[in-house]
């Protein structure tokens, strides 16, 4: 300003504009620095913020593969059904946020409003289920069990029910052939957890928010080859979720079908005979506790002998796998988890662990042999056995004289076991281990694969225990401190035991050794490890990993990947011992304890080996363990509180094997009627469409089994022979 | 009727060609301060841009005409340089005759909007619908009334020449004068418009000369009155959330904080050249609400970028840049204090309405100058402009 003229502007007023000037500069400058901030500093991060905006997802679900048995019958597979879903979208845009419409579906749904309105509320840490627990941009099936006529008073009255749909769609179905439920095996599904998305976000396989993920069994296991890949359009949507434009779409690729080892009609049979044996066990009176016998839980695996695939595998307490399907209810879902539900979802055959009995006794036997006893040199095998004042007894109570291993594995006599597993416990150092410590019995055990998981394609099988030294101290580290406080020196059982295992828990004491060797104390197995320690008795030696999948074929069928057999181990025997054991088994199926069960089996046409065991288990009743085998299968099955392993698993397993040979229970062969004489080895056949062509399985009829009376009159046998043999 | 001020062209050779007298030297157009006029021109149409991509989807808004909201701020912008015209023609001087009129109308005006003829929008009761449509928003126009009438008082001893500064009893009486309208304001409740007039009433001081008591006490006053209302509760809770979710949106990101998170997302998105106009997804999408009046900085920063939007700010600057020059070159304190006042009102109004979009300001409804669309401040705006080009072509020709 070259010419300030007098009036109106004094120095005051004229520093104060400047003063303005300055502030109203600043204040522009920050607006720019912070533009700068957002915009240029951190412009990416905002710009991906706003795509997730204004993306939406929406998923067409890819159809989930089968999972078939091993002649293509379908186990697991998908029905059409009318789906009933509500857009929560748009329901909640509602004033009432779409109570009115839910109540009035309800009414033609009959069901009761308040469970419409449950099933799609979000779940959240608060809210019990019902819930849902998947993307709310998703239609939320309310019922996947409409009628037509629902189905089609919604569609026609649409303008009383906006925002619902009534629609067909794929809904997984587990059709039961034959009535084999297979229930622990095939598992199940439910929707994916937001932490799943989270984890899976960068792998190669990533969820989406409408996926089922498969949670147990071969539904888990498979999971990644039965879901496909769901198709995806993702749309550009507004703030209402109104969509402005389509960005990009991924077509829907079906899931593969997953073939297996299971036999539907021999799992069938597997199942019924299990459960029956329950039932017929309850009937049996306990003189030991006075009651009959519980029965609790059972389990039963048929495995082929020379592969290690599984033809049937069945667990009681079981459950229908149809209750999961569309979003299990609260009632069905306490029943399955309840305090009282006896855990049906448990797969007792690989998540089941018992102390096995004498079915054990393969494995001290062979450690014997490698400990250096000669397997047909003179043991003796008296009623009972004493360590100082300890008495060990013959579980039959009853000597035998000098006899070889395999005449003490055909009867069974634990005094045998007892002697050899003191002597080496002694050999060992005793209390004081030697360094170089050979713990036959233990060893043995860890090489017969006890201990450890078997790697059958399952998921979360159990291990079992092998108590040995490094096993006894980690244990009493763990429990001194509650032992040591409940113990008293001449209190109660269980208080005199706690007193013990305070002081020396954690030492091999020599009554420790001497109850392992015969199968008690603290060793633990599942019934699929015995299976697959019976199966490589049978093979040769080869510990193969169990195995229920055999194939990948992909849904157009022009992909077929095999699953291999894989092997985990050898058992440590030489020939000599294996056909010696061998023998000794055939024994016990022939003139042992289990021989009264094998009455009229056509042992030279189908050499049965066996070996029966009744674990005791404290303030329980007795576990029944049958371990069998032929060259073709080994079939191993287990009763929890059932009684002894003849008695209460025998017929069963008989009548399993006489399903698969075609025989009646007298011993003659009907190839007509055998289910499996031989191992299935190749895959169904798959036709060019990808289509798998499935014989239809009808439901086990334990009568026909039964000799024909009038044909062959020396049918069914002689009862069980002397109570000597029965208790082994 | 005689010639306003303003025109005193005919001083000059009256028998000039019009073409002749307008491009003369001492013409009215060669006296107007262009840099002003053309950016406000720029601001508005570049407005009437930001505002059309706003709403072209919005059909609940536009009635399905995309077209709607384009068309009516350039009408608003057209009568706002009629008024800007007419304001020129009358001339600052003539108005200061006004003064007394035009604040009991603007009195009335507010306290219509009180009774039943006043309308709720957002949470304000500041509106007065007249229909077809249209609505008034008489605060707006307060802002002017009470630069004028604060000026007319606080100038007229000094420049009649018998004082230097104003007196106590002529800044108390300005100050009495200014609360009244603005504790009316205050009932709607129209915060943001009385943070504006409270700025305005201490920029008119400052520029005034008026005693450094009175510019402390009025700051103190305020932070007293601040704390009082708080403390007391006397805010209503949307007020107290809307002023928390700025400091920090996940606080309620439903809610207030909604707003103030879209609004970045859709700024921060737009990086150094934006999305393009139309092409920005937070706009398309209408996740940023009021994106057309108090957001519509969002639709800049996101569909033009760092470039777009910083140009904005640059044509404000101009505008104030040139506002303060008129404040500091007028001939009377008169036209200083006016000058001033527009510059106080233009700058903390642009600075809250910036701000909030950019996180750095609490949530209150006020226009960007110019570019939000709004018929009531387009039109006081261009009134203001009027009055700072009036005050600069009336001052000698000597600059």
């Amino acid at each position: 300003m070259t010419n300030i003229p007098e009036t109106g502007r004094t120095p005051r007023v004229q520093t104060r504009l400047v003063v303005i000037q300055i502030l109203v500069f600043s204040l522009l400058l920050t607006l720019g620095g912070r533009l700068w901030y957002l915009q240029i500093r951190n412009g990416k991060e905002y710009t991906d913020e706003a795509k997730n905006n204004h993306v939406q997802q929406v998923v067409q679900p890819a159809v989930r593969g089968s999972i078939l048995d091993a002649r293509g019958v379908p186990l697991a597979d998908n029905e059409t059904r009318l789906v009933v879903s509500a857009s929560r979208t748009e329901l909640m845009r509602m004033k009432d946020d779409g109570k009115a419409v839910l109540t009035r579906l309800a009414g033609v749904l009959a069901m009761k409003p308040e469970d419409v309105i449950n099933k799609i509320r979000l779940c959240d840490a608060k809210t019990p289920k019902p819930c849902w627990n998947g993307s709310p941009y998703q239609p939320i099936p309310v019922t996947d069990e409409a009628t037509t006529q629902q189905a089609l008073q919604i569609r026609e009255r649409a303008e009383d029910f906006p925002g619902i749909t009534a629609e067909p769609t794929a809904v997984r179905r587990y059709p039961a052939p034959g009535e084999s439920r297979t229930s622990q095996v095939l598992g199940y599904l439910s929707p994916v957890t937001d932490q799943e998305i989270e984890k899976a976000k960068d792998g190669d396989s990533p969820y989406l928010r409408s996926d089922q993920v498969g949670r147990s069994g071969l539904e888990r296991t498979y999971d990644k080859e039965l879901r496909g890949k769901a198709g995806v359009t993702r749309y550009e949507v507004d703030n209402l979720g109104r969509v402005i434009g389509q960005a990009q779409s991924d077509p829907a690729v079906p899931g593969s079908n997953v073939v297996t080892s299971i036999d539907a009609r021999v799992q069938a049979v597997a199942e019924w005979e299990l459960h029956n044996a329950m039932v017929e066990a309850r009937k049996t009176f306990d003189k030991n506790t006075n009651e009959n016998y519980k029965a609790d839980a059972g389990a039963v695996v048929v495995m082929e002998a020379r592969t290690g695939r599984v033809v049937a595998m069945a667990s009681q307490p079981d459950y229908d796998p149809n209750a999961w399907v569309g979003g299990i209810s609260a009632k069905d879902y306490a029943a399955l988890t309840g305090k009282n539900s006896n855990f049906p979802l448990l797969n007792r055959a690989i998540q089941g662990q018992a102390a096995p009995g004498s079915i054990f006794k393969v494995i001290p036997t062979t450690a014997a042999v490698n400990a250096g006893y000669e397997f047909n040199g003179r043991y003796p095998c008296p009623s009972s056995y004493s360590i100082g004042n300890q008495v060990f007894k013959n579980f039959e109570s009853q000597g035998h004289g000098n006899i070889t291993l395999g005449q003490a594995l055909e009867v069974s006599c634990d005094t045998v076991y007892y002697a050899l597993a003191h002597q080496q416990w002694q050999k060992d150092g005793g209390m004081k281990p030697k360094k170089d410590a050979k713990d036959w019995f233990y060893k043995t055990a860890h090489q017969f694969g006890l201990g450890a998981t078997t790697g059958i394609d399952l998921p979360n099988e159990v291990s079992g225990r092998v108590p040995d030294r490094k096993w006894k101290q980690t244990f009493w580290e763990a429990n001194k401190d509650y032992w040591c406080k409940i113990g008293k020196r001449g209190g109660s059982y269980v208080e005199q035991l706690s007193y013990e295992n305070c002081l020396e828990g954690n030492l091999m004491r020599a009554g420790d050794s001497v109850n392992y060797s015969i199968g008690q104390g603290d060793t633990l197995v599942t019934p699929i490890q015995m299976a697959t320690i019976y199966a490589a008795i049978s093979n040769g030696g080869t510990l193969w990993n169990p195995s229920v999948g055999k194939a990948v074929v992909s849904p157009d069928g022009k992909t077929v990947t095999e699953i291999k057999p894989q092997a985990h181990g050898k058992l440590p025997m030489n020939a000599k011992t294996q056909s010696l054991i061998e023998e000794a088994l055939a024994g016990v199926a022939t003139r042992g304890t289990a021989a009264w069960r094998f009455g009229g089996w056509p042992q030279d046409k189908i050499p049965m080996h066996a070996k029966t065991g009744t674990a005791e288990v404290y303030g329980k009743q007795t576990t029944s363990w049958f371990a069998t085998y032929t060259k073709d299968y080994a079939i191993v099955m287990t009763i929890s509180q059932g009684g002894t392993g003849s008695g209460a698993s025998g017929p069963a397993v008989r009548n399993i094997y006489d399903a698969l040979y075609g025989l009646d229970d007298a011993g003659n062969q009907d190839l007509k009627r055998a289910l499996l004489p031989k191992p299935q080895a190749a895959l169904p056949k798959i036709a060019a469409d990808g289509s798998i062509d499935a014989p239809t399985v009808k439901p086990y009829d334990p009568e026909a089994q039964k000799a024909d009376p009038a044909k062959d009159g020396t049918a069914a046998l002689a009862g069980p022979p002397a109570a000597t043999w029965r208790r082994d | 009727m005689t010639a306003p001020h303003g025109f005193s062209v005919s001083r000059y050779a009256p028998e000039r060609s019009t073409l002749a007298r307008l491009t003369a030297r001492d013409s009215v157009l060669r006296r107007l301060d262009w840099p002003i006029l053309l950016s406000a021109l720029a601001l508005s149409l570049i407005g009437s841009l930001l505002v059309w991509s706003a709403t072209r989807g919005r059909t609940s808004l536009n009635q399905g005409d995309p077209y709607y909201f384009l068309f009516r701020h350039l009408l608003n912008t057209g009568i706002g340089v009629a008024l800007m015209i007419g304001t020129i023609w009358l001339g600052h001087r003539t108005l200061r005759g006004a003064v007394p009129v035009l604040y009991g109308l603007s009195i009335v005006l507010i306290l219509a909007v009180l009774t039943p003829l006043g309308a709720t929008i957002n949470g304000a009761h500041a509106w007065i619908v007249i229909g077809g449509g249209f609505s008034l928003q008489p605060s707006e126009f307060v802002k002017i009334t009470i630069i004028l009438v604060a000026a007319m008082l606080l100038a007229a001893k000094v420049d009649a020449g018998d004082q230097i500064h104003p007196d106590h009893g002529t800044v108390a009486k300005a100050l009495v004068l200014a609360a009244l309208p603005m504790g009316i304001v205050m009932l709607m409740p129209d915060l943001g418009s009385v943070m504006v007039m409270i700025v305005i009433v201490l920029g008119v001081l400052l520029a005034s000369g008026a005693s450094n008591r009175w510019i402390l006490g009025l700051i103190g006053a305020g932070v007293l009155g601040a704390v009082l209302v708080t403390a007391l509760g006397m805010l209503d809770e949307y007020q107290i959330n809307r002023f928390a979710a700025f400091a920090n949106p996940d606080l309620d990101p439903s809610g207030v904080g909604y707003n103030t998170n879209q609004a970045r997302i859709a700024i921060g998105s737009g990086g150094r050249f934006g999305a393009g106009l139309f092409n920005g997804s937070q706009t398309t999408g209408q996740f940023v609400p009021e994106q057309q009046t108090d957001f519509v900085f969002t639709v800049a920063g996101e569909e033009l970028g760092f470039v777009g939007a910083g140009l904005i700010l640059v044509l404000l600057g101009v505008i104030l840049w040139r506002a303060c020059r008129i404040a500091r070159s007028s001939t009377e304190l008169y036209g200083t204090i006016v000058a001033a006042g527009i510059v106080s009102w233009f700058a903390f109004q642009s600075f809250e309405n910036i701000g909030m979009t950019l996180g750095i300001m609490p949530v209150a409804g006020l226009p960007l100058p110019f570019v939000s669309y709004g018929g009531s401040s387009m039109f006081a705006v261009w009134v203001a402009i009027g009055l700072l080009q009036s005050i600069r072509v009336q001052r000698p020709m000597t600059a």
